[in-house]
């Protein structure tokens, strides 16, 4: 038996995926046309690379489709309930680096933490009749997270894409979103709220709990992790 | 995992029990319109309920509970004094603790009654404990009014009251909240510097999204009025958290309440309320002097109860969910009564039974 390891199928989470694992000894490679979705393991024996969606990793992980999986640990924790009854994250990678954060609008001076937001999402739901909207897709990561900090009178927009234009639009009063650099917020006219991001993700090397696991792989992911210099 | 029909026939036994002391027997819709429901409860219901789409009326949930669609129906076509009795499954989405049932019968039973809510308190309680009596269960209770009246009595500002009361059932939120207008706790991160500011609005900043300058700039003024306020002395905050951490037979809770009415005049008319309860409930039977009260039960539930609050639990069968549970939740069909415009308050209490839990401790044998 061999065990798969899924990866990023495109852009440059596969290419630094593939340095990071060319770094240590193992050559990842896409074979066939550029357009095929195949590819090849090299440095090691029992591994098979599957290409896939990163935002389909964490799934794939959960149902032990695959044994092992290189996303984002905000991907793993939106996607799964309980991520960690279902995967272990072996190593973080170093790349990928991306800021769960809340923003609100810059004129919003009077906002600077969650506690301020809290207390406008009050006000704000008995001037308007509605719960303060923040869109984002990034639905339980926010939502678990407002819960721990006790916000409430908030409601929660889907928005899958141009996040940040949902305030000029009317749509939404705040959103949550994924940044690396946050030029486009600033572009928007939105700030990030202080106390730190929600979540700091970024690309992590992550093994299935769910998934079956022969002697034989258990030897491989062995051989693996020792390549890898991620201990026994 | 008992058999469905065990658990079916003997909520149909608890159902006829409340339907022989007068209950009309109602029946709700399993899908509820999303709306209502995450406006009343806010974003964690959609973690708690399950969310379908319909093509027409957009989303829906499968009921969570009874208590609004029962609400509902009685605002529409309820004459007072009512009592209903209802008995199906609700659905509560697992996100962590998945060893609970999603899927799970409850029975229920709701009066509302606004002239004599201490006697409807009192019969819904004294109720439930009688058909669950063979099964020797442990009953905790509490009145959330306690505490209602507590924040509502302090001597400080009605913001910082209306605040404390928002989050009464968010106890690390009222806990933080309480420690910043005690002054144990500094302001939040900025606060400071923006108040330092002679005209804090940001003119730099195009004003974009629904919330005015205008918005921004009472919250200010209310910022600023709220940095002059004197601190909640520590005095009221140790009695808010004797309040809090009562925990005595019923008896002895009247007692101890006394004590504290003494420095806290404005919980009288509460603990007025809890005495005359208990005279209520002893006049049914329920033996008070055993009868255990804990000044922060219901607090952490999402049901917004807000004045009496019970539920009764299985000593011998900790890892269980509790058998049954209860309370008025007054403050909920406010909100509900003041939708669309219409402004009805409906006091009503009521309590729901798990009958898988009551078979599998023996209720039928």
């Amino acid at each position: 038996m061999t065990i798969k390891l899924g990866v990023p199928s495109k852009g440059r989470l596969m290419e630094k995926t593939f340095d990071w694992f060319g770094a240590r000894g193992i050559e990842l490679t896409r074979t066939g046309s550029d357009r095929e979705y195949a590819a090849a393991v090299k440095g090691i024996d029992g591994v098979e690379l599957v290409l896939l969606s990163a935002g389909e990793i964490p799934r794939e992980l959960a149902a032990g489709r695959i044994h092992l999986g290189v996303t984002g640990t905000d991907l793993v924790r939106e996607k799964l309930a309980s991520w960690q009854d279902k995967v272990i994250e072996l190593a973080p990678m170093g790349f990928g680096h991306a800021d769960l954060i809340i923003a609100v609008p810059r004129a919003w001076v009077d906002v600077n933490t969650l506690d301020d937001l809290d207390a406008v999402a009050a006000a704000f739901r008995a001037q308007h009749g509605f719960r303060l909207r923040i869109a984002t897709k990034y639905h339980r990561l926010i939502r678990d997270h407002m819960r721990d900090h006790g916000v409430a009178d908030y409601q929660l927009v889907d928005s899958q894409g141009a996040t940040e234009g949902t305030v000029k639009n009317e749509t939404a009063e705040a959103i949550a979103d994924i940044t690396s650099t946050g030029e486009t917020l600033r572009a928007n006219h939105l700030k990030i709220l202080g106390g730190g991001p929600v979540h700091k993700s970024q690309a992590t090397l992550l093994k299935s709990r769910k998934a079956q696991w022969s002697d034989e792989d258990r030897a491989t992911l062995a051989a693996l992790k020792t390549k890898l210099g991620l201990g026994a | 995992m008992t058999d469905k029909s065990q658990i079916r026939s003997e909520a149909t036994r608890l159902l006829s029990f409340f339907q022989d002391q007068g209950a009309q027997v109602v029946e709700a819709d399993i899908l509820q319109p999303a709306g209502t429901l995450l406006d009343l409860y806010g974003e964690d219901i959609r973690a708690r309920a399950y969310v379908t789409q319909d093509p027409v009326m957009g989303e829906a949930m499968l009921r969570p509970d009874f208590t609004v669609p029962v609400v509902q129906m009685h605002m529409a076509e309820g004459a007072e004094p009512a009592r209903y009795a209802y008995m199906g499954e609700v659905f509560r989405a697992q996100e962590e603790a998945t060893h609970r049932a999603s899927e799970q019968f409850q029975v229920g039973y709701e009066v509302f009654d606004r002239d004599a809510p201490i006697e409807a308190d009192a019969e819904v309680f004294s109720l439930v404990k009688e058909v669950l009596a063979p099964l020797n269960l442990r009953a905790a209770t509490g009145d959330m009014g306690l505490l209602l009246a507590a924040v509502l009595g302090l001597k400080t500002t009605d913001r910082r009251k209306a605040a404390l009361e928002r989050h009464i059932w968010r106890p690390r939120r009222f806990r933080a909240l309480l420690d910043r207008f005690s002054g144990r706790a500094p302001l939040p991160e900025g606060r400071e510097a923006l108040l330092a500011q002679d005209n804090p609005m940001d003119e730099t900043a195009p004003h974009i999204g629904l919330r005015s300058p205008a918005e921004i700039a009472a919250r200010i003024d209310a910022l600023r009025d709220d940095a002059t306020a004197d601190p909640i002395s520590s005095q009221e905050v140790t009695l808010l958290d004797d309040l809090m951490a009562l925990r005595e037979t019923t008896e002895n809770v009247l007692e101890h309440l006394r004590d504290i009415a003494v420095d806290m005049p404005a919980i009288a008319p509460a603990v007025d309320r809890i005495e005359a309860r208990a005279e209520a409930l002893a006049r049914r039977g329920v033996d008070v002097s055993r009868l255990d009260f804990e000044g922060s039960y219901g607090r952490t539930s999402m049901e917004y109860y807000d004045g009496f609050v019970f539920g009764f639990y299985a000593e011998t069968r900790p890892d269980l969910p509790p058998v049954a549970t209860g309370g008025r939740y007054d403050a909920l069909t406010r909100v509900l009564g003041h939708q669309n415009g219409d402004h009805h308050d409906i006091p009503a209490i009521g309590g729901v039974i798990r009958p898988e839990i009551t078979l599998m401790l023996g209720a039928a044998k």
